[in-house]
């Protein structure tokens, strides 16, 4: 393979080239030219334009990212006043209505009492005048047996003896018969 | 099948300039031709300026956040004065390299020329910060510290000598690999139209050619490699300039 390289290159060139070459230096002010348009093009574009620019992208993201984040603290801390006041809010309405159920409860309770006692109140005073009706309904039943007892022994001496009897006299016995 | 002539240069447009011959060539036209890519990924792709980055914006953003990163790191924040033209040197070698990887195209930083034109810039700059920021304070670097007093002759002859052949290592490290890497391509891809060109021969032209893909990827991780450890190199050689006597 080495045979066909120098005639090829020598019969390529005609000048007198080295067969290596990075080694010809006829080919440097060529690379050197163009290596320097081509490197300070780059180094300026790269320094004034690219890399500023990426460079603010990541700072834009890094501002962006902080004042999202600090949104979002902001948000939640407003969130837990919220919850905060909403607790508080819920322990008052609870203390409220426990407050108005104990009232309510008292109240009827109360009312209940009373009218109980309203209630027992009257019904001892039907109590008290039915047992005075008894009192009196028996009080008269026993004043009303001394008549039939009276009527009674009289009718029964009048069967037996066949005579009227006194009547005075059939109440003053009954009346002893009673009292012994 | 010449594993050289890929490297040969071409003019395309003839141009004198001073008695000097810069006609446009193959070179010329390739180191363009990575410019426009560069402008492309860079200057195009960061135009939308999205909060959330498209494809393009992404590769921007990857690219300067990856030197960046490296710049920060190795040099400091101090070093992030340089960020613009280590970024320039890191993009160029970068799609120089992977363009060279296209068949039939030129590689640009195969030639010693450019990579000792890149290094040359760097000791320079390093020279020239090195002095404009501490005096005659930069030679320091040559004094390691904590190292006893009756070692330093020894040492500093050492460190100069180092430090001297820096350019040398750095420009010949991405050539080399360049180059090597492309004869290697080169010749097993020439493997495989000999073989088919030799009769039953042809039924062993597949292993070459997987050997050719194989050394392929590989050289694709070169290219980035390479680009990297040129970049890194810089910034470590910046930061010698930027603070002197710390390393």
């Amino acid at each position: 393979m080495a045979q066909p390289v120098t005639t090829e290159t020598k019969a390529e060139a005609g000048r007198e080239e080295p067969a290596f070459p990075p080694f010809n230096t006829a080919t440097f002010p060529s690379q050197l030219f163009w290596f320097a348009i081509v490197f300070i093009l780059l180094y300026l574009l790269m320094s004034r334009v690219a890399l500023p620019r990426v460079g603010g992208i990541f700072e834009f993201r890094k501002t962006r990212i902080a004042r999202d984040l600090d949104q979002a603290s902001a948000m939640q801390r407003q969130a837990d006043e919220a919850a905060a006041a909403y607790e508080k809010t819920l322990a008052e309405a609870r203390a409220r209505a426990q407050g108005v159920a104990q009232e309510t409860r008292d109240k009827l309770a109360a009312e209940s009492e009373a009218r109980r006692k309203e209630l027992d109140a009257s019904l001892n005073a039907k109590l008290a005048a039915a047992e005075a009706q008894i009192e009196a309904m028996r009080t008269s039943a026993l004043a009303n047996v001394d008549t039939i007892a009276s009527e009674a022994a009289a009718a029964i001496i009048q069967q037996i003896t066949g005579k009227t009897a006194n009547a005075e006299a059939v109440a003053q016995a009954v009346a002893a018969l009673k009292a012994g | 099948m010449n594993p050289i002539e890929q490297f040969q240069i071409t003019k395309l447009v003839s141009l004198h300039l001073f008695g000097y011959d810069v006609s446009f060539t193959n070179s010329s036209l390739f180191m363009v031709i990575a410019l426009a890519l560069i402008v492309l990924v860079m200057i195009a792709g960061s135009r939308p300026r999205a909060l959330v980055p498209g494809r393009l914006q992404s590769i921007a953003e990857v690219s300067h956040e990856f030197v960046a990163g490296m710049v920060r790191q190795t040099a400091g924040e101090a070093g992030m004065r340089f960020f613009p033209f280590v970024f320039s040197l890191f993009m160029f070698i970068f799609f120089a390299n992977v363009l060279g990887l296209i068949p039939y195209a030129f590689t640009v930083t195969s030639h010693l020329i450019i990579t000792v034109t890149m290094a040359l810039m760097v000791f320079l700059t390093v020279i020239f910060v090195g002095f404009a920021k501490n005096g005659l304070h930069f030679l320091r670097l040559f004094v390691p510290p904590g190292v006893p007093w009756w070692i330093l002759p020894f040492v500093v002859p050492i460190e100069v000598i180092s430090f001297f052949t820096r350019p040398v290592s750095h420009s010949i490290r991405l050539f080399a690999n360049m180059l090597a890497g492309h004869i290697t391509l080169q010749v097993f891809a020439g493997f495989v139209l000999l073989l088919l060109g030799g009769g039953v021969w042809a039924l062993l032209s597949p292993f070459p050619f997987l050997f050719t893909v194989a050394v392929l990827a590989l050289e694709l991780l070169v290219a980035f490699l390479q680009a990297y450890v040129f970049a890194m190199l810089t910034c470590l050689y910046l930061n010698d300039a930027l603070h002197p006597g710390q390393h």
